[in-house]
């Protein structure tokens, strides 16, 4: 009989071992390098860093708890990421039940086709521009007005850098879900930054017109 | 929406490839996943012939790009001052 293949390198094992043998500290290594990708899973979800940072202790204390039946058949930063997205979710309805799409909103995708909001042209970004607080602000902005939908699926896959996968796995959708709201959340950051820093684009004008000030 | 477009290109065996039209609607339905490598070649290429002679979709994959990049840095997902401590501390009291 063959055995499912470990994703496990040997010293997370290692650690994983020694917590299993009642080494708490042991615990802590295996949790700090992915912290950030715990409290950015969480405030996928729940947008506010707060209560992201109250699910993120949770789930870590949970996935403590549980530990001995991980079974290695995914890296520990993914099963520890998808108890978050649990931990984050069960918040979210507990909380603000009445503002949050229902599950069967969650589950569905009902996408007609997209259509871009102007055709802009938007040259790369000069480095130096990335910093201005100005762009910063506007991307945050948009960030906070996606779909939650949406936004966990961006924030997973183009900050967290998680495949698609490993996506579709933390989530609980199918890869195409991922595809499709990933496409979505992109062509809506584009189109609500794509007027912001200048706000000098028209979409009456039929011309292609160049609006960035880079 | 462009007119046909008909490129050659050399195939993955050096034989001689068509390339023909591909809406703009497709593109954009498509724009996300040729940016992640996720097309095939044949559709890859019938994007790439689109962008070179439709402005209007060049200037949706360049600002999808660009979205891509800007939120990459992860900058609005800092994790707050204490973070570390009070999570350790977490564990360390369990």
């Amino acid at each position: 009989m063959s055995t499912p293949k470990l994703k496990l390198d040997i010293s997370e094992a290692e650690l994983i071992q020694r917590v299993c043998q009642g080494d708490k500290g042991a615990f802590y290594g295996l949790v700090q390098p992915c912290e950030r990708s715990v409290f950015t899973a969480a405030m996928s979800i729940l947008n506010n860093a707060h209560d992201a940072e109250e699910v993120a202790q949770e789930a870590v204390l949970k996935a403590f708890t549980a530990l001995p039946r991980f079974r290695g058949e995914s890296k520990f930063s993914t099963w520890l990421i998808q108890i978050t997205i649990n931990e984050a979710r069960l918040k979210l309805r507990k909380d603000r039940k009445h503002l949050y799409e229902s599950i069967d909103e969650q589950q569905s995708d009902e996408e007609g086709e997209y259509f871009p909001k102007d055709f802009a042209d938007w040259r790369e970004i000069p480095s130096e521009q990335l910093q201005r607080t100005e762009l910063r602000s506007a991307l945050k902005r948009a960030l906070d007005s996606l779909p939650p939908k949406y936004r966990e699926v961006l924030i997973l896959r183009d900050v967290q850098h998680l495949s698609i996968q490993e996506t579709a796995q933390v989530l609980g959708i199918t890869e195409g879900s991922v595809k499709t709201r990933l496409l979505r959340a992109r062509l809506q950051m584009r189109d609500a930054l794509t007027p912001g820093v200048d706000g000098s684009w028209s979409s009456g004008k039929q011309e292609f017109e160049k609006v960035r000030p880079w | 929406m462009v007119g046909p477009v008909l490129v050659k290109l050399n195939g993955a065996l050096g034989i001689p490839m068509k390339v023909i039209e591909i809406t703009c609607l497709e593109v954009w339905r498509e724009i996300s996943n040729y940016l992640d490598g996720e097309v095939d070649a044949e559709l890859r290429s019938r994007m790439e012939a689109h962008f070179k002679t439709c402005a209007h979709c060049k200037a949706v994959l360049d600002g999808t790009r660009n979205v891509v990049k800007l939120v990459g840095d992860g900058i609005e997902y800092q994790v707050p001052e204490g973070f570390s401590k009070r999570l350790y501390d977490k564990i360390k009291n369990k």
